[in-house]
């Protein structure tokens, strides 16, 4: 057969010299062989102190949108819910009530919004589906839990901090996210 | 202080050293274990140990705690008492070798001219083979317990390993014996003081014999056989957990200080650091110097000891046999053969 590269070469099968069937020279040369690892860098991230930073394209946790008035976004249309591949996006409309106007940027909003962590695939598909620019993925993934239950997150765990009322909390997740 | 007519002055002092050494050489094991595992990381580029303490310096005693916390298991199966003696002598046979090392010349302390070393005895080195043969006994009592067949051919294996390697050992000693006449550890490690050359100059064969010997004889890299994980599980202490386990692995470390003391004090000069005239300053502080000196030459052992663990891969068991067999002893009796030839020659 033709080689395809020029890096194969024949297996030497000379019966060893003197010097080989000493072993000690290649012993002491594989001994300094480890001895110049013991200066060279290590590749070793120290992980709690030290964190790699994710590739600009890393879908994570969820968040849900609020507009510049701390009004939530989503109006519960269910696209993303019908989107998802995973069926993790379960979801319940209610109608938005006279003075409630400062909470909900539309007429219609999520009474309950939660997405299984243990289902989701992370696609990102939720986000692409949205029509109110409500949900997004974070550049975080979920932490460890003891339970299921633990694991899906609700409205509390997924609404970004209220940019009129919590502005530094936001920018505090902000700076966390960037 | 005469009670009895004894001298009880000697028998506190002696009994000071023996604590001071079999504590400081179990201190010693114990960062050596530590020791180890960092050589390991750095010689492969990982950080290693870490997490336990500034630097990990505290995981020997986090891995201590552990071991003593574990559960003891004795399988039903097992021989109960000699389980329980198997640990108790390796490490026996292991701590009796410090028993002749010389640590450094004398000190003077409250009037009295202290030797640090626990017994002088004129057949040193004698007593130091006969010890390390009792320390086979520790492995194969342990491995025969067990009633375990992988820990039976392991001990098997460790003691005809033992027995094979101790020939070419005795043999590579009896030519640096030739040279010094002399048995005591103390005389040796005195004639390489008083004289201009260590005795590695005139036993380089003899040297690396002995060395490689060692190597066999304390289990280690490449001829860590009775341990091989692949083919015997864990090897003769395979059954073993808890303390017991410990004792072994402690064992181990122990036999590795100790050879390297041996060799530091035969081949090496004991306790005497070269280009430098103790007679210039205090005896107690020179004598401070040369345990300081026998303990970095130790250091230097033990972390050679471990550059060839984490180098050489095991050798297989024909491998082992033949070389302790058709090379090792030949090369030893040639290198006796030549050493008569040089002093008779020189008579």
């Amino acid at each position: 057969m033709q080689p395809l590269t020029n890096k194969a070469q024949a297996v030497n099968r000379a019966p060893m010299t003197f010097w080989e069937r000493l072993y000690l020279i290649n012993i002491i040369k594989g001994m300094f062989i480890t001895f110049s690892h013991m200066f060279k860098k290590q590749p070793t991230t120290r992980y709690p102190e030290e964190k790699r930073a994710f590739s600009p394209v890393f879908r994570g946790l969820h968040v849900l949108n609020r507009d510049e008035e701390g009004r939530e976004r989503c109006t519960a249309c269910g696209l993303c819910a019908v989107a998802c591949p995973a069926e993790a996006i379960t979801m319940e409309a209610a109608e938005r009530q006279t003075g409630e106007e400062h909470l909900y940027r539309e007429e219609k909003y999520a009474a309950k919004y939660e997405i299984n962590m243990l289902r989701c695939i992370f696609c990102g598909l939720c986000e692409e589906a949205c029509p109110k620019d409500a949900i997004y993925l974070s550049e975080t993934f979920a932490p460890a839990n003891y339970t299921r239950k633990g694991f899906i997150y609700g409205k509390p765990d997924l609404l970004i901090p209220n940019p009129v009322t919590e502005a530094s909390d936001l920018a505090l997740a902000r700076g966390v996210e960037a | 202080m005469t009670i009895l007519a004894f001298d009880w002055g000697l028998v506190i002092e002696k009994l000071i050293l023996i604590a001071v050494v079999v504590f400081g050489s179990l201190g010693i094991a114990l960062y050596t274990t530590f020791g180890e595992r960092k050589v390991a990381a750095i010689l492969q580029d990982r950080p290693g140990p870490n997490r336990a303490g500034p630097f990990g310096l505290l995981q020997p005693l986090a891995d201590g705690i552990k071991l003593i916390m574990k559960e003891e298991i004795i399988p039903t199966a097992a021989n109960k008492w000699l389980f329980i003696l198997g640990p108790g002598l390796a490490m026996t046979a292991s701590l009796m070798t410090c028993a002749v090392i010389p640590w450094g010349s004398d000190i003077e302390l409250f009037g009295r001219k202290i030797a640090l070393q626990i017994a002088d005895i004129n057949i040193g080195i004698l007593y130091v083979f006969a010890v390390v043969s009792m320390g086979v006994y520790g492995i194969m009592i342990g491995g025969w317990a067990s009633n375990n067949k992988f820990s039976l051919m392991s001990s098997l294996r460790a003691a005809s390993q033992a027995i094979s390697y101790e020939l070419a050992m005795g043999l590579a000693l009896i030519a640096l014996l030739m040279t010094t006449e002399s048995l005591s550890l103390k005389t040796i490690v005195q004639q390489q003081v008083q004289g201009s050359w260590w005795n590695i100059v005139y036993q380089p064969l003899g040297f690396l014999l002995f060395f490689i010997a060692a190597l066999a004889e304390c289990n280690r890299t490449p001829f860590d056989l009775p341990e091989a994980e692949n083919e015997l599980n864990f090897g003769y202490h395979q059954e073993y957990s808890s303390m017991k386990l410990g004792f072994y692995l402690f064992a181990e470390y122990i036999n590795m200080i100790m050879s390297s003391a041996i060799m530091a004090s035969m081949y090496f000069g004991g306790y005497d650091l070269p280009f430098f005239d103790e007679s210039t300053v205090a005896p107690n502080i020179a004598a401070m110097i040369g345990v300081g000196t026998l303990l970095i030459k130790i250091v230097l052992f033990i972390f050679l000891f471990m550059w060839i663990r984490w180098t050489i891969p095991r050798f297989r068991y024909d491998q082992l046999m033949n070389l302790g067999w058709k090379t090792m002893i030949p090369l030893a009796l040639f290198n006796l053969l030549i050493t008569g030839a040089l002093i008779l020659a020189n008579s």
